[in-house]
């Protein structure tokens, strides 16, 4: 097996792909505990198919896909925030809405310009191969970026998170610390697509933090903890990926599965044995 | 001056008024119950006074020894904190947050704070337990701890007693009872449960879309309309 991990990273596109996998892994998992807690894990998912169309467009228009993507995608990230906390009108409607509506779009571009070929099954389920020198630099800057974002906001995201009406009484800037949040999220499902695929990427800020809340009971726990099995199904999905030659993004969200489902059986037996106590 | 005032205060949604011309002052010290059937604007009210809603007309003024954020909240509870995986610490300390400025961190002073209010409100061997664990008295004294690291002067109450029972109902006024009269912080609190909350209270104001009381309590027992609603209730 050893001799299977020296000659995967023998291959500089690997190399490339795992580094910059560990980066997004981290900072999506940072991200995720928030959405999660806050129920906001469907407008991951609306803004990926969003990237989908965005892709799509991109490849149409031939131009650089991240350098289209981003600003798109976070606008629709503004836009469906803006969406959930309006409540008349109903934000889970609004988001299929458009979540489906933009994949469409993208799916009629692709029809029209390319075809359903292997450049948008990539797109669709990640793939490691796609990613270039300028992508990969672009990418671990970003996730860097995103990273200190949140440590700096810490204390705050905490506050709003656990509850927002205090914390904008007590002269928190709930307003901007949320847009933030949405801005955060649309820059990591961009990156992420590539490697995960538009199908895929929301399992990367869900999971993570689903799975550790099932034992941990502190947010700093919840948040290390989530960061640590993030990277570590990335690695393994990674190293799966590769040796059996599935697809990445399937891999790791396999992974995901796997863990979640331990920890889950973890909880039971804990709390069974807690409740005969 | 007063600590707070309102002057002829309304506040409406979509143009229709759930409050109108509302006057009543909050002096150092004030024990204020605001009363009323669901819907009269008690919680609108709240919102103002936390400048979480813009008055529609009239003024709200702080006297300047009070800062806007320097008001303790202690709001209902939400869907989200029922499985909210945190600790009773940073609950509490999540209160501090409008000491820090721009700074990023909490400081010694902030953590210093936080274990005070553990320790006044007697949660201290709960300090590392999760807040979803608890039961619901020790959840409220949790956030009441939080309330108090972010004031000095006023906490307002949204329904503080909604869903305990009864001793734990007691005993979470007599807490309030000592929030107000050893820390000398003002309280403004919203309640259903009229009877209890009336007895420690020293001010009244009884609500229905308008302003139908402002006094003191024993005004109020003796007036016609306290007379009615409380007799109504009896």
């Amino acid at each position: 097996m050893i001799d299977t991990i020296i000659q995967m990273f023998s291959y500089p596109f690997m190399v490339r792909a795992v580094i910059v996998g560990t980066f997004i892994a981290l900072a999506s998992s940072l991200l995720g505990v928030s959405l999660v807690l806050k129920r906001f894990s469907m407008i991951g998912d609306g803004l990926s198919h969003v990237g989908f169309g965005t892709l799509a467009l991109a490849t149409a228009l031939n131009a650089a896909p991240l350098t289209v993507s981003i600003p798109i995608v976070v606008i629709a990230a503004f836009f469906l925030l803006r969406i959930t906390e309006n409540s008349k009108i109903k934000g889970d409607a609004a988001i299929a809405l458009i979540s489906t509506g933009s994949l469409a779009i993208g799916v009629m571009i692709v029809s029209k310009t390319t075809g359903l070929n292997t450049d948008v099954c990539n797109y669709l389920f990640g793939s490691i191969l796609g990613i270039s020198k300028w992508d990969a630099n672009l990418s671990i800057a970003l996730c860097i970026t995103i990273i200190i974002t949140f440590v700096l906001f810490y204390n705050r995201i905490f506050s709003i998170t656990f509850d927002e009406p205090f914390s904008q009484a007590t002269g928190t800037n709930s307003k901007f610390v949320n847009m933030l949040i949405a801005m955060l999220t649309a820059l990591i499902i961009v990156l992420g697509m590539r490697i995960m695929g538009a199908l895929l990427i929301s399992s990367l800020i869900v999971f993570p933090s689903l799975t550790s809340m099932r034992l941990c009971k502190r947010y700093k726990a919840v948040i290390i903890n989530s960061a640590i099995i993030s990277v570590a199904c990335l690695w393994i999905g990674m190293f799966i990926s590769y040796y059996f030659d599935t697809p990445s993004g399937a891999s790791i969200v396999i992974c995901n599965i796997i863990v979640f489902f331990v920890y889950w059986l973890i909880s039971c037996i804990k709390g069974n044995i807690l409740h005969e106590k | 001056m007063s600590l707070i005032s309102c002057k002829n205060v309304s506040f409406s949604y979509d143009g229709v008024y759930a409050l109108k011309d509302v006057n009543f002052e909050i002096e150092n010290n004030d024990y204020l119950c605001i009363i009323g059937e669901n819907g009269a604007g008690k919680s609108t009210l709240l919102k103002g006074l936390l400048n979480l809603k813009k008055q529609t007309s009239g003024e709200i003024i702080f006297d300047e020894q009070l800062s806007k954020n320097e008001i303790g909240y202690l709001p209902q509870k939400s869907e989200i904190q029922k499985d909210f995986p945190a600790s009773v610490y940073e609950v509490v300390i999540s209160g501090c947050l409008n000491r820090l400025g721009f700074k990023p961190f909490y400081g010694k002073e902030e953590k210093q704070i936080a274990l005070k209010n553990i320790e006044k409100l007697g949660l201290t061997h709960l300090k590392n337990k999760s807040f979803r664990d608890l039961s619901g008295g020790q959840q409220q004294r949790v956030l009441l701890a939080r309330a108090l690291c972010s004031t000095r002067k006023v906490l307002i109450l949204d329904e503080p007693v909604t869903g305990l029972d009864p001793l734990v109902k007691n005993e979470l006024y007599e807490l309030i009872k000592m929030i107000n009269e050893e820390l000398n912080i003002s309280i403004i609190m919203v309640s259903h449960d009229i009877e209890s909350s009336i007895i420690y209270a020293n001010k009244v104001l009884h609500l229905n879309n308008s302003q139908l009381f402002f006094g003191t309590k024993d005004e109020y027992i003796n007036s016609e309309i306290g007379k009615r609603f409380l007799g109504e209730r009896r």
